[in-house]
């Protein structure tokens, strides 16, 4: 019964506590670019997901073998090989995703969250425990790209995930789609979880 | 041709400038603009790390993975020079000029992981620049980044008096001056023609 516990809280930390975009602030580059769609969004999300829970399984399976020292190029080398997969997976299945994402696909690769993960959890603990990590921290991120693209497409083409959802006289704000409309977004949804966070503190006190 | 070789450098440095157009090299950007000397100490240390790595890059796509037909090791091989490289910087850096490594020290094995780097590599090879044009972009690339973060630092430095909102502290007030910034960037777009 401990045991699933642990696994539970493993997995759990990486969706609101730890969450890797809104409470650790890392893996920023592909949030900001593919999420002027949602669409691309959840492909970034699922991509990322799946090289994330890959590597952490070989890394924390392979833990105890890979010297110390030569320790980060060897992570690299891992989730570069995975990222490749993933890459000619989507040239060959889902073109039109591989082609709106473009340079961010090989990108994954040097995505903080992959890397610090490994070093920070899949290094040092055991294999089960590293997927049930692995499997939160994909799916909060996963999450998190949603949400800020959601936000984004609605306000900036009227739809959700190409279906039309703001009917009437709504002039679409462009300016959501580029590049200051991605900062601006992320910017005002980091500073609305840090309200919702210190609200939640504020009602555990009082029930103290 | 000087004259192509200053379009692409201008074209790299204020309209695709990559922070700010293309979000690479984000962290960095967040992590290290709240002081101006921190900041432009990481700005030279990826110029110098884009500038020697650019033409490395190209030469090992040119005359290996296209030669010997193998584009799918693209990824592993790029960044397999990237961190070597990286190493190989700090350990001369560390050898002749101590100096330069006490102020420049800690921020170069966090290069390895800028995704401009990355980027930058992969889009020389689509592009099919050039030896020299490669290099210019390299060299560019990182002015472009050493810009944006030395303009976000002097903001940062002068924010620290204001009174910001308490839940937009840190990150948040960041990232939407980051956009205001993006915003005045997409305003050079009309600059030059660029494809």
């Amino acid at each position: 019964m401990r045991k699933i516990n642990v696994l539970f809280s493993d997995f759990i930390k990486g969706l609101w506590q730890e969450n890797p975009i809104f409470r650790l602030l890392i893996g920023m580059c592909p949030t900001l670019a593919v999420t002027s769609q949602v669409k691309n969004g959840l492909a970034m999300g699922l991509a990322t997901t799946f090289t994330l829970l890959a590597s952490s399984t070989i890394i924390s399976i392979f833990r105890n073998f890979i010297p110390k020292e030569v320790r980060i190029p060897s992570y690299i080398v891992i989730i570069a090989t995975f990222v490749t997969i993933v890459s000619l997976f989507l040239k060959a299945n889902f073109p039109e995703i591989s082609k709106e994402l473009g340079p961010y696909v090989p990108l994954i690769i040097v995505n903080c969250l992959i890397l610090g993960r490994q070093e920070a959890f899949a290094s040092k603990n055991p294999t089960h425990r590293a997927i049930a990590d692995a499997l939160g921290m994909g799916i909060g991120f996963t999450l998190s790209l949603i949400a800020l693209s959601s936000v984004r497409e609605v306000l900036g083409m009227g739809t959700l995930l190409g279906h039309q959802v703001i009917f009437g006289n709504f002039r679409p704000w462009i300016i959501m789609l580029t590049p200051p409309g991605a900062f601006l977004t992320l910017g005002l949804l980091l500073g609305l979880v840090n309200i919702i966070n210190k609200a939640v503190k504020n009602r555990k006190k009082k029930k103290q | 041709m000087v004259k192509e070789l200053i379009l692409v450098f201008i074209a790299t440095v204020l309209i695709n400038n990559f922070v700010l157009k293309y979000f690479l090299g984000i962290c960095p950007f967040l992590g290290v603009s709240d002081k101006l000397s921190s900041a432009i100490s990481m700005g030279f240390a990826t110029t110098f790390v884009m500038t020697i790595t650019a033409p490395v890059a190209w030469l090992i796509n040119n005359y290996i993975l296209i030669k010997f037909d193998l584009p799918f090791l693209q990824y592993v091989c790029f960044i397999i020079v990237i961190a070597s490289l990286v190493q190989f910087v700090e350990m001369v850096i560390k050898k002749f000029f101590p100096l330069l490594h006490q102020s420049m020290g800690i921020y170069l094995p966090l290069i390895t992981t800028n995704c401009a780097i990355l980027f930058m590599t992969l889009q020389l090879v689509l592009r099919e620049y050039s030896l020299i044009k490669s290099m210019v972009f390299g060299f560019g690339s990182g002015i472009g980044f050493t810009l944006a973060i030395a303009i976000m630092a002097s903001i940062r430095e002068e924010l620290e008096f204001r009174d910001v909102p308490e839940s937009l502290k840190g990150p948040g007030i960041t990232l939407i001056i980051a956009g205001i910034l993006a915003l005045i960037f997409v305003g050079l777009a009309g600059l030059i023609q660029v494809r």
